[in-house]
């Protein structure tokens, strides 16, 4: 069985349907993306996927459970991380104060151990802090550490965004537009580090990706939709070669070419 | 006095009460609706209305006398004075604080609101002043009950400032740019509309509509008082809750249902007319709980 | 002016000084009753009953930003439930703590639970309503004493000591005044103050992130509702006598006002702002009353220049 599985799934607002009847899923250990047009709904997917949105109708299981019209932050704790498409860090946190609220979900202290300050809540502190920074060496970012969040280049905030969603220990990570606004060294950064989280920590990766070329470097299946449907699923080269993907998508970019 | 009478005489009470709320909420909502603005400060722009207007109405009393020419003049003028105001608080206080946290913003409103009220209280020493008019009490009698032609005719003056409100929004240009820029604010600036010249006169609207309560009420009740604005912002506020905030029609229509609701309210046997704000506070805590958007508001999906 | 101000926090920043500064004041606290006279203690008194209420506020809004405009509500809910059962149940004074301690929680609680989801500005407007409601409620009650209120609640006594003149009474205070401060440092250096931090600075991301919002907000209010009540219970035997009138949306603007002023969400701010609310209008008694006035319009050009309050920022 699938680690997500998504059915019939649909989302309206006042009348406009910005999802219709969408089905797909997303292997344990696969690196999967979704993509279409601007405006296709895809950000919309995640987050009726992850609980911000609440769907008008359809399925979700994830990891064996329904996770539908579940809170964010339930589907969060039952393993399911996110990025935003807009940076949203906690602007004047420092980097590893960013990284800690991932942590939030996998501890427990509440305000008497704070106040008293006890063995446990010490720990778990030290626990905290440990973890968060390996997070950050893994994203690169441990030397800017103790930086304010919003004083990092572009491309760092970024990966704080990353290393955040890494410290709240999911199954599933979903990445929306990671390479938007990125340099080539970056993107090609990029590209290692969304194989590393996979291949290294076992996480199982779901992308929305403008870049075309970077979808097809690393994603094993790809979900194309346009208008909130499906149109077209399969590996690179299948959907690389589907008319219909052409015509909804590349369409514009092939009377370039001509 | 038979159950009809006390049915209809609160009826009356509760028409009453339900303009001036209605009047009052009207601006609340506008400009909500306009800049998402909860403007903490307009109960006291309602209780400026009414001194303003004391003040013009005992200037002007001596050529044209207490009565309905000189509260129609002093109710003109102090509308225009405080509605004015109102722009000049918006500018200063208001529009610096737009990009701020919503926090700094509500805690700024508070602070005009407090400026307000407590400047006014300083000025009069805190004491209760006297709205003295020559209307008289004469009136038409419905069975048992007597409703004075003042009580008809206030009825009617926010009857006939609602009416126009919706004229203007629904039928003049400026109103059709108040509605697009509650809608999109920098769609409207692309499509050349003054967006800070429509809010100003949204503004200006929504203070004089107060302004014009607040004389209303003065002449009602036949006094005025620096605090008097706290309980009807309070109450305002609420009855642009029930009818769901930004909505014009539901302004009118939560104020005239919290009026009724009051009024009757408190025939109700145990709930004495010592209950009737804990009454209204409550139905507007219960609703805000469980039905935020109102009567006649829409509810918007905030995008991510 | 901003020089000063940059030179002075680096040099506040650093543990060694920050230890000895609060050393120091803690020793002048300590003696001040040594040196003044009544009418100093009980100004300091009040101080460090302002102090502790505005740490109490600052929890809510400084911590967690929420506004809260009826936050003299709980405060009143504390000071009654000690004026009730001392006076009219012969409870003693140190039992009725814990019991306003529950009471008040459980205000914060009801209240909160079903509005701290609500937007922030729906939310300021449910915490006045709510606070005027206990007023009324108090001011309606025969229980309470009615508009009138309470009188003759009995001055507790500690190992059959009675608490009866004012430098016991500024002692009082000045212990809940620190503890007070040990309680908000503990809380926002902890697991609980950085979730604050986080729904207060973007609760969609907190909330993505795996917080529950509705929860920590919660805390914020419900421990905030303690600090009131704990406040309260004290007021209450110090006066001996209190009536809704206390209780006005006035008193929870003006616990708001010594939060903004020092600036929210910082202990030293929030202390200072305390200081200022109750020895300006000691200051400036001609004013008469032009003084509530000048308070507002300074806390009007507080907002519009200087939102994050008198105290200086933390740099990085
Ligand atoms: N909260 C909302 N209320 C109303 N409409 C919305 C909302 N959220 C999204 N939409 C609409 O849904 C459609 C899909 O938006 P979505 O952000 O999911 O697209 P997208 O595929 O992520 O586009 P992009 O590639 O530009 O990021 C758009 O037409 C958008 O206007
Ligand atoms: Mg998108």
């Amino acid at each position: 069985m699938a680690l997500l599985e998504v059915n019939n799934l649909a989302l309206s607002f006042a009348g406009l349907h910005v999802i219709k009847e969408l089905e797909f899923s997303v292997e344990e250990g696969s690196i999967a993306s979704l993509i279409g047009p601007n405006g296709a709904g895809k950000t919309s997917v995640f987050n009726c996927l992850t609980g911000f949105y609440r769907p008008t109708a359809g399925t979700i299981i994830f990891n064996g459970k329904s996770i539908i019209h579940k809170k964010p932050y339930k589907i969060t704790r039952q393993g399911m991380a996110r990025t935003f498409q807009n940076l949203r860090l906690f602007k004047s946190m420092t980097v590893l104060e960013n990284v800690m609220s991932g942590m939030h979900c996998r501890s427990s202290a509440g305000p008497i151990g704070a106040i008293l300050r006890t063995g446990a809540q010490q720990k778990e502190e030290a626990e905290i802090n440990e973890f968060c920074e390996r997070c950050l060496d893994f994203v690169g970012l441990l030397a800017v550490k103790d930086r304010i969040a919003s004083n990092l280049a572009y491309g760092d905030q970024r990966r704080v965004e990353w290393a955040r969603a890494l410290a709240t220990q999911p199954k599933l990570l979903l990445l929306d537009e990671p390479a938007a606004g990125l340099n080539h060294v970056e993107k090609q950064q990029l590209i290692g580090l969304i194989k590393r989280i996979r291949d290294q920590l076992g996480i199982t990766i779901f992308l929305i990706e403008h870049d075309m070329g970077l979808v097809m470097k690393v994603s094993e299946k790809i979900t194309v939709i346009d208008y909130g449907e499906k149109i077209a699923q399969g590996n690179a080269d299948e959907i690389q070669n589907n008319s219909k993907v052409i015509e909804a998508y590349l369409g514009k970019e092939e009377d370039e070419i001509v | 006095m038979s159950i009809q009478d006390i049915l209809l005489q609160q009826l009356a009470n509760g028409l009453i009460l339900g303009s001036f709320y209605a009047l009052v909420a009207l601006g609340y909502t506008m400009v909500y609706g306009i800049i998402k603005l909860l403007n903490f400060a307009h109960g006291d722009l309602y209780m400026l209305g009414s001194f303003v207007g004391f003040v013009i109405l005992s200037i002007l009393s001596p050529y044209i006398g207490n009565s309905w020419a000189g509260i129609l003049c002093s109710m003109v003028l102090s509308m225009i004075a405080v509605g004015l105001f109102g722009v000049l608080i918006q500018r200063i206080a208001y529009v610096p604080m737009l990009s701020a946290p919503r926090l700094s913003i509500l805690i700024t409103a508070l602070a005009v609101s407090m400026v307000l009220y407590n400047g006014v209280m300083a000025f009069t020493d805190g004491q209760y002043l006297a709205f003295k008019t020559d209307l008289g009490f004469e009136g038409l009698e419905f069975g048992n009950v007597f409703i004075t032609y003042t009580q008809m005719i206030l009825v009617g003056a926010s009857i006939i400032l609602m009416i126009v409100l919706y004229l203007f929004v629904h039928k003049t240009l400026y109103g059709k740019a108040m509605r697009a820029i509650a809608i999109d604010q920098d769609a409207c600036r692309l499509m050349g509309i003054n967006v800070n010249k429509i809010i100003a006169l949204t503004f200006f609207i929504g203070t004089s509509l107060a302004a014009a309560a607040g004389i209303m009420a003065g002449t009602y009740y036949g006094s005025i008082h620096f605090f008097m604005g706290f309980v009807i912002g309070l109450k305002a506020f609420t009855a642009a809750v029930i009818g769901g905030i930004g909505s014009i029609p539901g302004a009118m229509l939560g104020g005239l249902l919290l009026g009724l609701l009051e009024s009757f309210g408190t025939q109700i046997p145990f709930i004495g007319t010592e209950w009737k704000d804990v009454f209204s506070f409550g139905i507007l805590i219960l609703l805000l709980v469980f039905k935020p958007t109102g009567i006649l508001g829409k509810t918007e999906i905030e995008r991510m | 002016m901003a020089n000063f101000s940059t030179i002075l926090s680096e040099w506040i920043s650093s543990q060694k000084n920050r230890m000895s500064i609060l050393l120091t004041l803690a020793g002048i606290a300590m003696f001040l009753p040594l040196v003044s006279s009544n009418y100093g203690l009980e100004v300091m008194t009040n101080v460090w009953f302002y102090v502790m209420l505005c740490l109490g506020l600052n929890i809510v809004v400084g911590y967690a930003g929420l506004l809260d405009l009826g936050y003299a509500a709980f405060f009143a809910v504390g000071a009654y439930t000690t004026g009730i059962l001392t006076s009219q149940f012969g409870v003693n004074f140190w039992l009725t703590i814990p019991i306003a301690v529950g009471c008040s929680a459980c205000a914060g609680f009801i209240i909160g639970g079903p509005t701290l989801r609500l937007r922030s500005d729906y939310l300021a407007i449910v915490t006045l309503g709510f606070g005027e409601i206990v007023r009324l409620i108090a001011r309606n009650l025969e229980i309470t004493g009615g508009a009138s209120g309470l009188i003759g609640i009995e001055r507790p006594s500690i190992f059959g000591f009675q608490l009866n003149q004012i430098v016991h009474f500024y002692y009082v205070f000045l212990i809940l005044a620190i503890l007070a401060c040990f309680v908000s440092y503990r809380l926002q250096h902890s697991r609980l103050g950085r979730a604050w931090q986080y729904v207060r600075e973007d609760e969609d991301a907190a909330e993505a992130m795996g917080i529950n919002r509705v929860a920590v907000k919660l805390y914020a209010y419900v421990i905030g509702a303690i600090f009131g009540g704990v406040a309260g219970c004290f007021f209450a035997v110090k006066m001996t006598a209190i009536s809704p009138e206390t209780f006005m949306f006035q008193q929870s603007v003006l616990i708001l006002l010594g939060v903004v002023l020092g600036g929210m969400g910082k202990i030293p701010g929030v202390v200072i702002g305390a200081f200022a609310l109750v020895l300006f209008p000691e200051v400036f008694r001609d004013l008469g009353s032009m003084r509530m006035l000048v308070f507002a319009i300074v806390m009007l050009i507080i907002m519009l220049y200087r939102p994050e309050g008198i105290w200086p920022a933390k740099k990085s």
